[in-house]
C-alpha cells in the first residue's frame, strides 16, 4: 500500500532496477488485507454479526503483533513483555472510560484530570505512556541480548501484571469493565462494522508505518543492528539508540492495539498483562514470519480462525496450535509468508 | 611528532595472564603508509581493536588529530574519521554491497534519525557510496549480495565502507589476504594512490607489498615493538631478521 511503483522510478540512483512492482509477495499481501476486509461485510449480510467482532479481533492482534514484529523481525530483539504494552493500552481505555462513566477524577495532582470516552486522546495518551515505559524497559534490557533480554523483558510485563493484580482501585484481579464503548467523533463506535472499520484502519496504518520506517535511513540501521552490530558501529553509528528507538516505536503500536482490545471486549483486566498475552503475539509474528511485513496479518488470521474454530469444538485447542507452529518452525521457516510468498527478497 | 593524525602512547593490554600489547608507542602521519608487522598471535589485531575502540586497553592513550579519543565508542571513533577493515571480514551478508557501503556514508551525514525518506531513491546516500565502491574498483558488484563475493572482493568492500566514512586515517587488517598475487598487486597499486588521500596503517604477511608501500614500519613481536624504523632499515634488522624474517 505505500510502496511506489520501484520500475517506474528505476533511475541511476535506484538501488536495483529490475524489482517489478506486482510481484507474488504484494499479491499475497493485497489478497490477505482483501479477505479481511471484505469478510465483516459478508457476515453482515448473511446475518452473522458476532463474525464482525471475530474480523475486528483478527485485525487488532495483528496490529499488536505487527509492533512486535519491528522488534523481533526487524530489530532482532526478542521481546517476551509485549503484554505490557498491549495491557497498558488497555488500561488506559478502561481506566479513561471508567472515569468518564462515573464522572470521577483520573488525576488530582499535579494537574486535575478527568476521564475521556474520546478515543483519539485516548489513543495518544496509550501511545505516550507505552513510549515511556519502552523507554525505561528497553533502557535496561537492551544492555543485554538473547536469552538474558527475552527474560528480562519478561520480568518487566509479569511486574505490570501483579501490580495490575493486586491494585484495587481498577478491578485487581476482576479487572474493568468499560460500559459504554468510548467514541469517536463523527463515528458510532457502538455499531460493529463501523468499530472494524476503525481497527482495519489503524492496522493498515500501522502496516503503512513499518513498510515506510523500514526503507527509511533509520530503518537501514536498524537492519544493519540486527544483521550486524559490528558493522553498524564501525560505520559509525551507535547500534543502542537505534535499537531502543525500535523498541519504542514497536511499544507504542501494541499499546494502540491494546486501547482497541479493551474496547472490542468491553473489558480489561490483567489477562491482557500476562506472559499467556506475550507468547500468544510472540506466536502470531512467527506463525506469520518473522519480519515479513504482512506476515502478522497472515498469522492472525490463522491464529484467531484456530481459537475460534477449534476452540468451539475441543478444549485442547492449543495442542493443534503447538502442532501447526511446530510444522512452521521445522518446514516453512518464513512462516505462512514464507508458504505463501516464497522467500523474502534480497534487500 | 605533534603533526601525527594518529598517536598511541604506552598502549598496554592483557588478556588473563598473555599481555597481548606491552608499551605500544606509534604514530600515523599525513601521507604515509605505516606497516605494522610480525608474526603470528603478535598483538596486531589487538592494537587495531584498541584504536578502533572494540578493545579498552588497559593503560595508556590513543589521540586521533591531537584528541585524546581513548574513552570513545567504536561509532563515535568512526565519526571521527577512524575508517578500519577486519581481518575476518565483518559485513552484513544478505545486503547489497551498496546497501553496507550506503549505511557508513548515512553515518557521517548525521544521526539516523529520519525515518521517512526512503533509503533506495536517496542520491545523496547512493552516490557517495557508489563512489567509494568505484575507487575500489567494485562497481560491476555494486549490486550483489555481500554472500555471492569471493574472498577477496569481501576485503575491498570492507575497504570501501571504511573510505566512505571520508576518513582522516585508515586501519587495514591484512588486506591483501586471499586475494590471490593478481588481486594483492592490484590493491597494492590501490592503496599506493590512497595514501596520498589518508593515512594508512597497514597490517600484511605480504612482505612484498609491505617494502613497496610502506614508508615505516613497526615490527611487533609478543605484543612489544622490537624495531621501528623506514624499509631498508627494517631489511637488516638484526632482531628483526632473527625475530621475524626467519633467518
Ligand atoms: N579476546 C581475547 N581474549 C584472550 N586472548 C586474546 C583475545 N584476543 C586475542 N587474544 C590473544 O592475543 C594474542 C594476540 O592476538 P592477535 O592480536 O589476534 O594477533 P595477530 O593479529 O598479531 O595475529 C594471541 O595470542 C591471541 O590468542
Ligand atoms: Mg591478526
Amino acid at each position: 500500500m505505500p510502496e511506489p511503483a520501484m520500475g517506474a522510478l528505476a533511475g541511476p540512483v535506484s538501488l536495483s532496477s529490475a524489482r517489478p512492482w506486482l510481484n507474488r509477495e504484494r499479491l499475497i499481501n493485497g489478497l490477505l488485507l482483501m479477505a479481511l476486509f471484505a469478510s465483516p461485510f459478508i457476515a453482515q449480510a448473511v446475518g452473522e454479526t458476532y463474525y464482525i467482532n471475530l474480523a475486528s479481533r483478527i485485525a487488532i492482534v495483528a496490529m499488536a503483533a505487527v509492533g512486535l514484529n519491528l522488534a523481533i523481525g526487524y530489530g532482532g530483539m526478542i521481546s517476551f513483555g509485549h503484554a505490557a504494552f498491549f495491557g497498558l493500552g488497555g488500561y488506559v481505555a478502561g481506566i479513561s472510560a471508567f472515569h468518564a462513566f462515573d464522572m470521577s477524577l483520573l488525576l488530582s495532582w499535579p494537574i486535575t484530570l478527568g476521564g475521556s470516552d474520546f478515543m483519539p486522546g485516548i489513543w495518544l495518551a496509550a501511545m505516550v505512556l507505552c513510549a515511556l515505559l519502552a523507554l525505561v524497559i528497553g533502557a535496561i534490557s537492551l544492555r543485554t541480548s538473547g536469552v538474558y533480554f527475552i527474560m528480562i523483558t519478561l520480568a518487566f510485563a509479569q511486574m505490570l501484571y501483579y501490580f495490575a493484580v493486586s491494585w484495587p482501585s481498577y478491578g485487581g484481579d476482576d479487572g474493568l469493565p468499560i460500559y459504554l464503548r468510548n467514541q469517536f467523533p463523527g463515528l458510532n463506535t457502538n455499531d460493529p462494522l463501523t468499530y472494524f472499520l476503525i481497527c482495519f484502519v489503524a492496522l493498515g496504518l500501522s502496516l503503512a508505518l513499518c513498510a515506510r520506517l523500514m526503507r527509511s535511513r533509520f530503518g537501514a540501521a536498524l537492519t544493519m543492528a540486527r544483521l550486524n552490530e559490528t558493522r553498524l558501529a564501525t560505520a559509525g553509528i551507535s547500534p543502542f539508540p537505534i535499537r531502543l528507538v525500535a523498541f519504542v516505536l514497536s511499544a507504542v503500536i501494541t499499546g494502540v492495539a491494546g486501547a482497541l482490545f479493551a474496547d472490542l471486549n468491553g473489558f480489561v483486566g490483567p489477562s491482557m498483562l500476562s506472559w499467556h498475552r506475550s507468547g500468544e503475539i510472540m506466536v502470531i509474528v512467527i506463525l506469520g514470519g518473522v519480519g515479513r511485513l504482512y506476515g502478522p496479518v497472515a498469522g492472525a488470521i490463522l491464529f484467531v480462525l484456530m481459537e475460534t474454530l477449534l476452540g468451539g469444538v475441543t478444549e485442547y485447542w492449543m495442542l493443534f496450535l503447538g502442532l501447526v507452529l511446530l510444522g512452521v518452525v521445522l518446514f516453512a521457516r518464513g512462516g505462512l509468508m514464507g508458504l505463501l510468498a516464497g522467500r523474502a527478497r534480497h534487500e | 611528532m605533534s603533526e601525527a593524525v594518529l598517536e598511541l602512547r604506552n598502549l598496554h593490554k592483557r588478556f588473563g595472564a598473555l599481555q597481548a600489547t606491552r608499551d605500544v608507542t606509534l604514530d600515523l602521519r599525513p601521507g604515509e603508509i605505516h606497516a605494522l608487522i610480525g608474526p603470528n598471535g603478535a598483538g596486531k589485531s589487538t592494537l587495531i581493536g584498541q584504536i578502533a575502540g572494540h578493545i579498552a586497553p588497559d593503560e595508556g592513550q590513543i589521540r586521533l588529530s591531537a584528541e585524546d579519543i581513548t574513552g570513545l565508542s567504536v561509532a563515535e571513533r568512526a565519526r571521527r574519521g577512524l575508517g578500519r577493515s577486519f581481518q575476518v571480514s565483518s559485513l552484513a551478508d544478505s545486503l547489497s554491497v551498496l546497501r553496507n557501503v550506503m549505511v557508513a556514508v548515512q553515518a557521517i551525514q548525521g544521526h539516523s534519525f529520519r525515518f521517512w525518506k526512503p533509503v533506495d531513491r536517496d542520491a545523496s546516500l547512493i552516490e557517495p557510496a557508489r563512489a567509494a565502491i568505484a575507487r575500489m574498483q567494485l562497481s560491476s558488484r555494486a549490486d550483489t549480495p555481500v554472500s555471492e563475493l569471493s574472498h577477496g572482493e569481501r576485503r575491498q568492500v570492507e575497504v570501501a565502507c571504511a573510505l566512505a566514512l571520508n576518513p582522516r586515517a585508515l586501519l587495514l587488517d591484512e588486506p591483501m589476504a586471499g586475494l590471490g598475487p593478481e588481486g594483492s598487486l592490484k590493491l597494492t597499486e590501490l592503496l599506493e594512490t590512497l595514501k596520498l588521500e589518508v593515512p594508512i596503517l597497514l597490517i600484511e604477511h605480504d612482505m612484498d607489498a609491505v617494502f613497496r608501500l610502506a614508508d615505516r614500519v613497526t615490527v611487533l613481536v609478543s605484543g612489544e615493538v622490537i624495531a621501528h624504523g623506514t624499509c631498508d632499515e627494517i631489511r637488516t634488522h638484526p632482531r628483526v631478521r632473527e625475530a621475524y624474517l626467519g633467518d
